[in-house]
């Protein structure tokens, strides 16, 4: 390393890896993994969304949760952003997860047509 | 992408309950469900609560779990890591004190809640074997910025300015120390840490070291620049073998990426570590002794002036400096001098570190702005002393302190308080006592170390120590009188006038501040030849109240040397002296109150 430059570029790239431990990432996404949501295929939504944040570096979380409560829409998926508002995603496969996540984690833009609202209506 | 760090404690203390065992079986655990790229288990420092440990740190839940063993890890993987379901019977939870609820969330929990972790910053948060790490964290970036940025003398002010002072025990102005060693001109200056920690219950630079090595080497560079010297050497005892290696790997990291070495960030810059172990004597700690240690002589201290500032090690200027000062010049580069003195009292500003030890509920490492009441720490964030005994006394700066009882509760800490109070601040072992422990054994227990710890060159220190330990074992044996309290004050007060280094002016503090504190437990001992404390066995006789026994056979039981007879049922027991070995076994396990203890 020969410059200060080159220490900041490093910083920040390293920062990133760790960034799940200071809860500074714009978005959380939760998936619902009880015995429901594994039946009816979280696990495969899990992996798509992990491989795609991964993909395109996006500054969020993933993590699981037990039952939602609503076990005949699984696969669930909650998006929480920074100030605590919650997107409910319903019905999810592993096309939707990816959908999901280059719009509404990339874009900021919240996927009308996959929320709970829509669908039960 | 992971999805979930797991952060393992493998500090010192973790790793002797098995931390190590615990890594490996997770990472086992982990290919069975395979989950090993969503999950990365994390090696980390110190998180302080060391009472509880293993601890285990999750991350993005931020759940603490603690007292965790091998045999939890499939329940944690398959549970948690698998199911996203926390196992609640590990996690680190507080009774909230007005609601009565458990409360689960780190920042409120009692032992957490009035912290401010400047110095251990990263101990717990990263990993102390990968530089990336470090650098994710603003690593270096200290460097960076004296480097570019700033010049030698600004960086001596701006620390000045902080009024940060020597968090070995001295309480030097580091900034001044500094100044000192740049102001004087030599082709070789010398910059050394000071990780010869020796005061016993004191572990805060084994858990800096374990935890955020490369904090403490930046900051060696840092001072190397403000000085002008390229070359330093961390004295640290080979008792450390975690820090040590550690240390090894970051000084290897950081020169790999060019952070240390030559022309550092291209700025032309120069510097160089060098680790040098020391085989574990007190008296190296002490810095010309310490000197002495590194040229490679007997470790004795010399007498100063000259100071090392201007005449250190291999005769040139030389600057020495804890650990814990070193782990908080970065953040006070980065943060400003203004944003470190809004922290502390106006004349100790700052945090510091705490080893809390003894007759205390959370054991381990805490770290509180300076002004904060023995109270709060000893209770709140302490818990106070187990088993609802009483506290009797908290003893400060080790084997050179003295100690502080329940009137000076109240008293803020920092450096000129504790002075003031006949104590000091010391590296930070703060040992708590409680009822059951007798002040004139504590007080032997203190001497007995400094005998050993002598090194021999002065007589005062030499030989009256040595007739110290021998006055103070009288009086636990049953010897004592009046006259031997009045020779332990008046050698205690010479040894304090004409010993020749830090380490034997101390020595007789804990005798005379527990003389002066704990008078009549002295004069139990001397005159009445009793232990108010039940602690000094010769001073202890059992025996079985012939009204109260039972006839019960519980007692005899229990003797581990048969000394007590009688018929169950039918006679009383009692005790024969000569063979009684005074264990208490008999008074602790009766349920008639019926042994008495004299």
């Amino acid at each position: 390393m020969k410059s200060l430059a080159e220490l900041e570029k490093l910083r920040d790239i390293t920062k990133k890896k760790i960034e799940l431990r200071d809860g500074d990432c714009d978005y959380r996404i939760v998936v619902g993994m009880a015995t429901c949501g594994i039946a009816a295929g979280a696990r495969p939504v899990l992996n798509a969304l992990i491989a795609e944040a991964t993909e395109a570096e996006y500054s969020c979380t993933i993590a699981q949760t037990g039952c939602i409560g609503m076990c005949t829409l699984e696969p669930l998926v909650e998006v929480f952003d920074k100030n605590g508002n919650k997107t409910t995603y319903v019905l999810i496969n592993p096309e939707k997860a990816v959908e999901i996540m280059r719009e509404h984690i990339g874009k900021g833009n919240i996927v009308e047509k996959y929320t709970v609202g829509s669908v039960k209506r | 992408m992971e999805r979930l760090h797991a952060l393992v404690c493998a500090g010192t203390g973790c790793t002797s309950s098995q931390s190590a065992l615990i890594i490996e079986r997770l990472n086992e655990e982990l290919v069975k469900f395979n989950l090993q790229d969503e999950v990365k288990i994390v090696k980390t420092g110190c998180f302080g609560l060391c009472q509880k440990g293993p601890i285990m740190a999750i991350y993005p839940d931020k759940i603490f779990y603690c007292h965790v063993s091998v045999d939890d890890v499939p329940e944690i993987v398959s549970e948690h890591f698998y199911k996203g379901r926390p196992v609640k019977r590990l996690e680190l939870s507080d009774i909230d004190e007005i609601t009565k609820e458990k409360i689960f969330e780190i920042s409120k929990i009692r032992f957490y809640a009035k912290q401010k972790r400047v110095a251990l910053r990263n101990c717990g948060v990263i990993n102390p074997e990968d530089i990336n790490e470090y650098i994710a964290k603003d690593g270096y970036q200290a460097l960076g910025k004296v480097l570019t940025q700033m010049t030698s003398q600004a960086v001596i002010d701006e620390i000045k300015r902080s009024g940060l002072r020597g968090r070995g025990g001295g309480g030097f102005p580091t900034g001044i120390k500094w100044q000192f060693a740049a102001d004087q001109t030599s082709d070789e200056k010398y910059v050394i840490c000071n990780a010869d920690e020796g005061d016993p219950g004191a572990f805060m630079d084994r858990s800096i070291l374990e935890g955020d090595p490369h904090a403490v080497l930046e900051a060696m560079a840092i001072a190397g620049y403000a000085i002008g010297a390229k070359h330093g050497y961390v004295y640290i005892r080979a008792e450390y073998p975690i820090a040590v290696e550690r240390l090894k790997i970051a000084i290897k990291q950081a020169e790999k990426l060019g952070l240390f070495g030559k022309d550092i960030l291209g700025t032309g810059f120069e510097f160089n570590v060098e680790i040098r172990l020391g085989a574990g004597a007190f008296v190296c700690g002490e810095e010309t002794a310490l000197i002495m240690s590194i040229e490679g002589k007997r470790g004795m201290p010399n007498p100063k002036p000259p100071f090392p500032a201007i005449k250190g090690v291999w005769g040139k200027p030389t600057i020495i400096n804890n650990v814990e000062t070193f782990a908080n010049i970065t953040q006070i580069i980065i943060n400003g001098a203004d944003w470190f003195r809004s922290m502390g009292t106006n004349k100790s500003p700052g945090t510091k570190v705490f080893a809390l030890g003894g007759k205390i509920v959370n054991t381990g490492l805490v770290e509180i702005p300076m002004g904060t009441t023995l109270r709060e720490v000893i209770y709140e964030i302490g818990g106070g002393c187990p088993n609802n005994k009483n506290f009797k006394a908290v003893q400060t700066g080790g084997p050179s302190g003295g100690c502080l009882t329940e009137k000076d509760l109240n008293t803020p800490i920092d450096f000129d308080n504790l002075t003031a109070l006949g104590s000091m601040m010391g590296s930070g072992g703060m040992i708590v006592v409680d009822e059951d422990n007798c002040m004139v054994d504590v007080a032997r227990f203190y001497m007995e170390f400094i005998c050993d710890e002598s090194c021999g060159k002065c007589t005062p220190c030499r030989i009256g120590t040595k007739r110290m330990l021998e006055l103070l074992t009288d009086l636990c044996e049953g010897r004592g009188s009046l006259a031997t309290l009045d020779e332990l004050e008046s050698l205690g007060n010479s040894i304090k006038e004409t010993a020749l280094c830090g380490l034997g002016q101390t020595a007789p503090n804990p005798v005379l501040s527990t003389m002066r504190l704990f008078k009549d437990e002295y004069l139990a001992h001397a005159v009445d030849h009793k232990c108010p404390a039940g602690v000094c066995k010769n001073l202890l006789t059992y025996s079985i109240d012939p009204l109260k026994c039972k006839k019960c056979s519980l007692c005899a039981k229990n003797c581990p040397v048969d000394a007590i007879s009688g018929e169950v049922g039918k006679t009383v027991f009692t005790i024969d002296a000569a063979k009684c070995i005074k264990c208490g076994a008999c008074l602790t396990n009766c349920r008639f109150n019926a042994v008495i203890r004299g």
